[in-house]
Order: structure tokens, then C-alpha cells, then sequence
């Protein structure tokens, strides 16, 4: 009696299988993994009026290996005060744009999956219409709008509630309404996905059992969304801490992202070890939730399957 | 009209045989050492309810899921090695499976094609079977333009194109209704008299495989309990589980009163009488048996004598229920010391006599020949 | 139970509002002969100079046509990538690095492009100066970056897809003597191809689309359409640029309104054949 391996039936030549699985995992390795240990190699170098503009990390003096490693950059990030309070900023603005995406788009997600299945796939293709044109000129449209001279201004001093045009660009205000703006299809579809799931009968229970509609709503309702309400949070929290072209379209200029900083380091001052540094230590604050979505996104396929 | 064996010079090959076969999902065993010997030309029935893993060792013979343990023989090959696509097994899916994007015509020649036949062979092929199975007009159409019932037979004509050796079929009849199943059963029984293919069926429903089956297995928690025609599983199931799945049993449970050569007396307290019954298992005075008698061999007479208590496969009672179904009458008695006995009555004079015997006092009585004793 | 519906549905209406006015206020000022937004210029409007500056800029359309060989073939590449990925993700069942997979095809889905396009371009020169390739960054570099994340969404369109794919079919087939190949050619890709195409197409999206990661790999010479609008709109409004977001939108919304109705075509053609086939019961 032998003792086999109990799983799917499995050909008897693997190759197939192992190339099917193999070429993309060679692809993203090479292209994803392998990337993220330079940037670890570099944020270790130390900067160097060359090119490229750093030093390497393994030096060769009399036939033995010196580490070059080089903490300065780090030390630097973690004690200066401008990158602290950039760094904090971002991740405040990610978890504050989360949360209007959150109580804009969980309504809306709400209404489309109680509508009627006619109206339903029109409404989702208006939702998702904005996405397929373009993110850049979406976000500039709001320039448009929100500068002194811009829409908004004008139609209020038109009708007198002003007297004169309020600043509405380059302030809290507009980075956070370019970033629900430009995120809210990213909060709405998961949460559609998992409210179109929910069982209506179990809304017409509670009521058959005495609840009142705000009741129901609470204690049937929002507990079944949960996974949804994670997987959109998350889905907009993660990319918004390392923003980049709204706060420099809408944001403030006193106070930037961190998005914005890296790429100032690299850019601007040519410095890639710190630019790097910057990469590592957002990546550091992103691993946490990176990991909560994918098991977020692991039971909801499964209990999609 | 039950089926009989198309071939009944092969009937003694075994044709496919499994060997302790088991299957093991993490710690529980779907199917638990199965060893079983299916016959050419037969057709033959796995029957259980849900959990019984009968599905499971369907697919294991059909190679979706590798045994944890054992052997499967097919035509003397061992199978363990071998993909569904190598098998000489084709399946008949109890959700028909067609493909959506294809129409009959080249459902049905999808197998043919991964044969390599030439076109010409393909479409001869595939004309023969949709006549078979009645399809022929239909060859242009897609699934979703067919009927429950059209799919099934294009579902089956696929499944019969290959000419397999054995055709596996998942619950059959499941997706069907009544009329139509009965049509489908005997449509399926003539088509396999006429290809002499071997049959396995899974099904849960009894009336399915008693109907089909030349020889059927009753499935429990992932063993075979009892392998035997309908009529041997029917009149001699091996233990209470079995009696007591197929059709209604009345279960007494007693104790071994005496022992003869040719008979054994049983005396039952909860049914507060002695049974005497034709000796056919190993048991000793004292042991605890139960005698299963069918409840259409029991004889119902209204109330004769005089109570007697520990009388000899008679008791007393009083009708509780009746319930008219038709053709028969179904008869809940409940008897002196509590339990309570079915019985089935044919409606020889109609529902005015069956009316009569609600709350009647009645007496039940059964041949000798009628009770089954049961050690387990 | 209806004061639970007006509110939601207020909200939705107030979104959608929110989602479109910044979309029609840039339609309708590209027509604005004047550049200022606040000055409808009405002798000379509806005018379409902007267009037609749009159109003869040498920039834009020398970016427009990079941005689209590099879409395309960014798109293509990112389809098979992923397909592949897709289906050993939903197939394969468990597998040595299967983990590593999951979490390389997600991750880029949700990393800042920052980081993305930073790693990227520290990548090309690690290779340029390991195995002198690639010689300078362009065309290929931001090719071979596109393909690099729009991939993880295909994967997941695909492998959700094939989640919810029926997989007795692909058991029927295999029954009928298909190996598992012939199996994914003849069943399995017909019947998920509109997720296939959908993934096409996001991937040309998020390609077209992307300045980010284009400018960290793009080098000096090779600008990417994004890129011309990014420095154009740094300094302010810019009516070209409405121009162009006009056409694009255009270009789009007809684009959803054909698949829209086409599908509802198809719908409604299988709900009348299903309804012949009921009737005609045997």
C-alpha cells in the first residue's frame, strides 16, 4: 500500500506547468524583487559626484573586499526634522483621504447594489468610466476649478456668498479633494462587490424581528461588509502614502509628501543613497498593510470560489 | 422491469477492480479501504446519501483525484499512474457540462478530434450517436438553446462517442423531473443494451438504482457496507444501516431466546412478543439481535383474539395515522408496549376501508420467513 | 427601509456629480476661445483653435505616438504575463513559491509608484553597467516597466475570472482525452476571453496613462504623452490640454457605450434562445 500525496491529479510531465508558473515568476522577479535589494544595496551607499551618482558597495583595496557601507543616510532621515514631519504627514493625509473615501463611497456603493439590475451595470460603468480617461488630466481639471480665477471662485463671488476668492488650490483642502477624487472608484467597487453578495432576506429578518431600519443597517448590514470596507481601505491608504502627482498638482507647498520628497532627493539633489533610504523606509511603514490586504484578498476569493 | 447483465458470458470477469482504495482529505477519509469488482457489461450502482463518498470515488476512477491509498484496475491495468486523459473512462457530469461556446455537433466531436480520426470518420460518428440518443435535428445548436433533457442526451452522446469501456455517470436523472426521469431511466437502460457499455452510476436516490442496477453498492461515511443485486440488498441487507436505507424497515431489537437447527425465537420487549424466524445468521442464546421486517410483509387485521402477551410474531396495537398515497396506504400502528410499526397496505377496496381504520385496534402479524434478523 | 434608500441615493447622485464635473468643465472651456476659465469668451466661442494648436504641436504628437507603441506593446506583453500568472494562481493549487507569486503579483498593485519607478531605474542602470544593456533608457526601458506592473492587474482579472469558471468543463474535456494544454486553448481561453481583452485593455489604461513610473525611466529624448502634459500643466491651466482630455474622453466613453450596448445585445439574444428552448420543452 503506498502512501501518495493527496492534491490534484498531476501530469506526468511537469514542464508545462513549471513554465506556465515559471515565466511570470522570472518576470516579476527580476523585475520587481530583484529591483527592491538594489534599492536596499543603495540606500547603504554613499553619494558621489559620478555616475552613477553612488559609491560601491563592495570596494577592492589590495585584493580583499571593504564593505562600503554607509549609515550616514539613514541617520539623516531618522533625525531630521523636515523628512519626520514629511513622513507623518503623508501617512495622516493616506489615513484621513481613507476615511472621506470611505464615508463618501460606502454610500454610493450602497445605493448601486440595492438599484435594479438595469440601472446597476450603467451605474458601475459611470463609476467606472473616469478611471479608463486619463488620472493626470483628471486631477489638472481640479486646477481649473479651484484656483482664485478658477470655476468654484467665480461661481461663488457671482453669487455674492464671497467677496473675494478664496484660496482653494495648493492648500489641505484641494490634495485631499484631488485624492478622493482621483481614489473613490478604488474604495467603491470593492465595497460594491461585497454588498451585491448580501442576502436581503436577512435585512427583511431583522425587520420581521422588530429592528428599525438604522438598526438593521448596523447590526446586519455593516458587519458583512467588513471585508469590503478593508479591501477598499486599504486599496486607497497604501498608494496614497507614497502619492506623488496630486500633492504636487493640488498640495501644499509648505508642508509635501513623502512621494514628493524621494523624488526631490533623486531628481533635484541627486542624492540616490538617501532617495533610496526614503523608498526603504516608506516600504517599512507599507509592509504591514501590504500583508492585511493580500489576506484580505485571499478570504474574499475564497469565499468568492 | 429490472436490468439484467448485457453480457452474460463476461458477467464473471471482474473488469475493473479496486483495491483498498482510500482517499484522505487532511484527517478525514472520504473513502475509507474500498475494494470492489465490477463486471462487463454490467451496470452497476454506488448508492449512498451525501458524505458517502461515493462522488469521490467516482472521480477517483475517473482520475481527478489520486487514491491516498490502494489500486484501481482497469481491464487488468493499474490506473495510478494514469490522467483522465489516458483513461478508457468517459464521464457522464451530473451538471452535463457542455461547452457553451460549441454546438451539439462539435460537443460531441471533441472527443472524436483528440482521437486524431479524419474528418469524414468524425462526422460519421457523431451522426450515429445523436441518432441513438434522439438529437440528430438538434446538431446546430448551442447548449443554451437546449432543454434540461436535451442536454442530458447530448451530455450522453458526448460521453458515448469514444465508445469507452466504461461509462461513469454522475446522478444521472438528479436535474430531472419525474415523467422524465422514468423515460430517461429506461432510455438509458436500452442504450446500454445496446452498446453492451459498462455502467457505473452514482446516485443517492434508491428507486434510481434499484431500476438500474444489475448490482449495486451501498455507500456509508466512505465504505461499501454491502455490494449485492437490488433484490439480494433488498431482502438481505447485511446490517440495520442498510435495511434501514433502502425503502422502510420496521427494526426489533431482542434477544436470542433459543437456537434450532433450522429456526431461532427472539424475544423482542419493546415490541413486547417473541419472534420466530428462519435461522440465518451466527448467533448464540442471549446475544442481541434485530429483526427487520418490511413493512408490506406485515398483515393487518382488525383485532381477533384475545390479548396475549409474548405471542408468537403477532402484536396488538392501534392505528395512529394513515396516510393515503394512492396506490398504497401507509399505516402507523402503535402497539402495547409503545413502539410504534409501519405498515403497507395495498388499496385494494379503496380509501373508504383505509377511513375505517384510523383509531381502529388492530393486529399485526408476519410469516416466519418475513423478518431478517440482523446481528449489527 | 425607504428613508435608508433616499439617503444613499442622494449620495450617489451628489458623487456622481462630484466624479463628472471636473470632466465636463474641461469638455466644455476647450471650446472657450479665451484661456481664462472664468471668461467665457462669448463672440468667439464655441471655437476649436485649441484643438488644432493641440494637433500641430510636434511634442505632444511625437509623445502621443510613444505613448502608444509602448501601450500597445506594453498591453500585449502584461496579457500573456499575466494570463499566465492568472491561471497557475487559480489552477495550480498549492505549489512550491506559489506565496511568492501571490504576494508579487499583488504588491504591485498597491506600491507607490515612487518606489515602483525608483527601483526600476535603478535596476536598468545596475544592468547597464553589469552587462552593458540596457544602453540607454527609452522606448524599451519604460516598456519593460509598464509591463512589469500593469501584469499583477491582469492577474488578478484573470484569476478572478477563473475562480469563478466552471471547472467541470475543463474536467469534461480532460474525460474526453484533451491534455491539459488543448484543454486551456479550446475551453478554457474561448470562455474567459472578455476577461482576457478587459485585462488588455486595463493594462493599456494604467500604460497610456502612467507618468510616474515614465519618468524615472524614461531618459532624456523619449517623453511619454503624461510627460508633456505634466510640465505643461505644472505652470497652470492650459487649453490644449483641455483639447486633448476632450478627445480622449470622447475616445473612451465610445468605446464603453459600443461594449455596453453590444453586450446588452448578446443578453438579450441568449435570454430569448433560453426562452425558446423552455418552451419547446421535450
Amino acid at each position: 500500500m503506498e502512501q501518495r500525496e493527496q492534491d490534484r491529479v498531476v501530469p506526468r510531465r511537469f514542464s508545462a506547468r513549471r513554465l506556465v508558473a515559471g515565466i511570470p515568476a522570472l518576470w516579476l522577479t527580476v523585475f520587481f524583487l530583484v529591483p527592491f535589494l538594489i534599492v536596499l544595496k543603495i540606500s547603504f551607499s554613499e553619494a558621489r559626484l559620478a555616475i552613477p551618482p553612488y559609491a560601491p558597495l563592495i570596494t577592492w583595496r589590495h585584493g580583499l573586499p571593504v564593505p562600503g557601507i554607509h549609515l550616514a543616510g539613514y541617520a539623516y532621515l531618522f533625525t531630521d526634522p523636515l523628512y519626520l514631519r514629511s513622513y507623518l504627514y503623508s501617512v495622516m493625509v493616506a489615513a484621513v483621504s481613507t476615511l472621506f473615501c470611505l464615508l463618501i463611497g460606502y454610500p454610493m456603493a450602497y445605493a448601486i447594489a440595492r438599484a435594479s439590475d438595469a440601472w446597476r451595470s450603467f451605474l458601475l460603468m459611470l463609476i467606472v468610466l473616469p478611471f479608463w480617461t486619463s488620472f493626470l488630466l483628471r486631477v489638472y481639471a481640479w486646477i481649473g476649478l479651484l484656483q482664485n480665477d478658477g470655476l468654484i471662485n467665480d461661481v461663488l463671488l457671482r453669487l455674492g456668498l464671497i467677496h473675494h476668492p478664496v484660496t482653494l488650490l495648493q492648500t489641505d483642502f484641494s490634495l485631499y479633494v484631488g485624492i478622493v477624487y482621483s481614489y473613490l472608484p478604488f474604495m467603491i467597487l470593492p465595497l460594491y462587490a461585497n454588498l451585491e453578495k448580501h442576502d436581503m432576506a436577512l435585512l427583511e429578518a431583522a425587520a420581521d424581528l422588530g429592528a428599525r431600519p438604522l438598526t438593521a443597517f448596523l447590526r446586519v448590514t455593516l458587519p458583512q461588509s467588513l471585508p469590503g470596507i478593508a479591501a477598499g481601505s486599504l486599496l486607497v491608504f497604501i498608494p496614497t502614502v507614497g502619492e506623488y502627482v496630486i500633492p504636487t498638482l493640488l498640495g501644499r507647498t509648505d508642508q509635501i509628501m513623502i512621494g514628493r520628497m524621494l523624488s526631490d532627493e533623486f531628481f533635484d539633489n541627486r542624492d540616490w543613497p538617501v532617495a533610496s533610504g526614503v523608498a526603504i523606509l516608506i516600504l517599512l511603514a507599507l509592509v504591514v498593510p501590504i500583508v492585511l490586504l493580500q489576506r484580505v484578498e485571499r478570504s474574499n476569493l475564497e469565499t468568492a470560489e | 422491469m429490472n436490468a439484467q447483465p448485457s453480457t452474460p458470458a463476461d458477467a464473471a470477469a471482474p473488469y475493473i477492480r479496486l483495491q483498498a482504495v482510500s482517499k484522505k482529505f487532511g484527517e478525514f477519509a472520504a473513502v475509507d479501504t474500498v475494494s470492489l469488482e465490477i463486471r462487463r457489461g454490467e451496470i452497476f450502482c454506488l448508492l449512498g446519501g451525501s458524505g458517502s463518498g461515493k462522488t469521490t470515488l467516482l472521480r477517483m476512477l475517473a482520475g481527478f483525484e489520486t487514491p491516498s491509498a490502494g489500486s484501481i484496475y482497469i481491464d487488468g491495468e493499474d490506473m495510478s499512474a494514469v490522467p483522465p486523459y489516458e483513461r478508457p473512462i468517459n464521464m457522464m457530469f451530473q451538471s452535463y457540462a457542455l461547452f457553451p461556446h460549441m454546438n451539439v455537433e462539435k460537443n460531441v466531436a471533441f472527443g472524436l478530434e483528440q482521437e486524431r480520426l479524419g474528418r469524414p470518420e468524425i462526422r460519421r460518428r457523431v451522426a450515429e450517436i445523436l441518432e441513438l440518443v434522439e438529437m440528430s435535428p438538434y446538431a446546430g445548436r448551442k447548449p443554451h438553446q437546449l432543454s434540461g433533457g436535451q442536454r442530458q442526451r447530448v451530455a450522453l452522446a458526448r460521453a458515448l462517442a469514444k465508445r469507452p469501456k466504461l461509462l461513469l455517470l454522475d446522478e444521472p436523472l438528479a436535474a430531472l423531473d419525474r415523467k422524465l426521469r422514468e423515460r430517461t431511466q429506461f432510455e438509458l437502460l436500452n442504450i446500454q443494451e445496446r452498446l453492451g457499455v459498462t455502467f457505473i452510476v452514482v446516485t443517492h436516490d434508491q428507486e434510481e438504482a434499484m431500476t438500474l442496477a444489475t448490482r449495486m453498492g451501498v455507500m456509508d461515511r466512505g465504505q461499501i457496507v454491502q455490494v449485492g443485486t437490488p433484490a439480494e440488498i433488498y431482502e438481505s441487507p447485511v446490517n440495520r444501516f442498510v435495511a434501514d436505507f433502502i425503502g422502510s424497515v420496521n427494526l426489533l431489537e431482542g434477544r436470542v431466546a433459543a437456537l434450532g437447527a433450522d429456526e431461532l425465537t427472539i424475544s423482542c420487549d419493546s415490541a413486547g412478543c417473541t419472534i420466530r424466524a428462519g435461522r440465518q445468521v451466527e448467533c448464540a442464546p442471549g446475544d442481541t439481535v434485530w429483526a427487520a421486517i418490511r413493512p408490506e410483509k406485515i398483515v393487518l387485521a382488525s383485532e381477533g383474539s384475545a390479548a396475549e402477551t409474548h405471542a408468537e410474531n403477532r402484536v396488538r396495537g392501534k392505528v395512529r395515522e394513515v396516510a393515503y398515497m394512492g396506490d398504497v396506504s401507509i399505516c402507523l400502528v402503535e402497539i402495547d408496549s409503545g413502539k410504534t410499526f409501519r405498515v403497507t397496505l395495498p388499496n385494494r377496496s379503496g380509501i373508504a376501508a383505509q377511513r375505517d381504520l384510523r383509531h381502529a385496534t388492530v393486529t399485526l402479524s408476519w410469516e416466519t420467513e418475513s423478518p431478517v434478523i440482523l446481528t449489527r | 427601509m425607504r428613508r435608508r434608500g433616499l439617503f444613499s441615493r442622494t449620495a450617489l447622485v451628489v458623487g456622481l456629480v462630484f466624479l463628472y464635473v471636473p470632466i465636463v468643465s474641461m469638455i466644455v472651456y476647450s471650446f472657450n476661445n479665451s484661456r481664462l476659465v472664468t471668461v467665457w469668451d462669448a463672440a468667439h466661442s464655441p471655437t476649436l483653435k485649441w484643438y488644432g494648436v493641440l494637433l500641430s504641436d510636434n511634442e505632444v504628437l511625437d509623445a502621443a505616438w510613444l505613448s502608444l507603441r509602448v501601450a500597445i506593446c506594453a498591453a500585449t506583453a502584461s496579457t500573456i504575463l499575466g494570463t499566465l500568472a492568472g491561471t497557475a494562481l487559480a489552477r495550480f493549487g498549492a505549489f512550491r513559491g506559489r506565496s511568492l507569486l501571490v504576494g508579487m503579483t499583488t504588491a504591485p498593485i498597491v506600491m507607490p509608484e515612487v518606489i515602483s519607478g525608483l527601483s526600476l531605474l535603478l535596476l536598468f542602470v545596475a544592468l547597464q553597467q553589469a552587462i552593458g544593456w540596457p544602453q540607454g533608457m527609452g522606448a524599451v526601458t519604460i516598456t519593460l516597466a509598464h509591463i512589469s506592473f500593469c501584469m499583477a492587474y491582469v492577474t488578478v482579472v484573470v484569476q478572478s475570472r477563473l475562480a469563478g469558471f466552471d471547472e467541470s468543463l475543463e474536467e469534461a474535456a480532460q474525460d474526453l482525452g484533451a491534455r491539459p494544454a488543448k484543454v486551456f486553448w479550446r475551453i478554457t481561453l474561448p470562455l474567459i476571453l472578455p476577461a482576457v481583452l478587459a485585462g488588455w485593455l486595463l493594462a493599456f489604461t494604467l500604460s497610456w496613462d502612467d507618468l510616474v513610473i515614465s519618468q524615472f525611466v524614461a531618459g532624456p529624448g523619449s517623453s511619454t504623452l503624461p510627460m508633456v502634459i505634466f510640465s505643461k500643466v505644472r505652470l497652470g491651466v492650459s487649453p490644449d490640454v483641455n483639447a486633448l482630455a476632450t478627445l480622449m474622453v470622447s475616445v473612451v466613453a465610445s468605446g464603453v457605450v459600443v461594449a455596453a450596448v453590444w453586450m446588452r445585445h448578446r443578453q438579450k439574444r441568449r435570454e430569448r434562445d433560453a426562452q425558446l428552448a423552455a418552451a419547446a420543452n421535450l
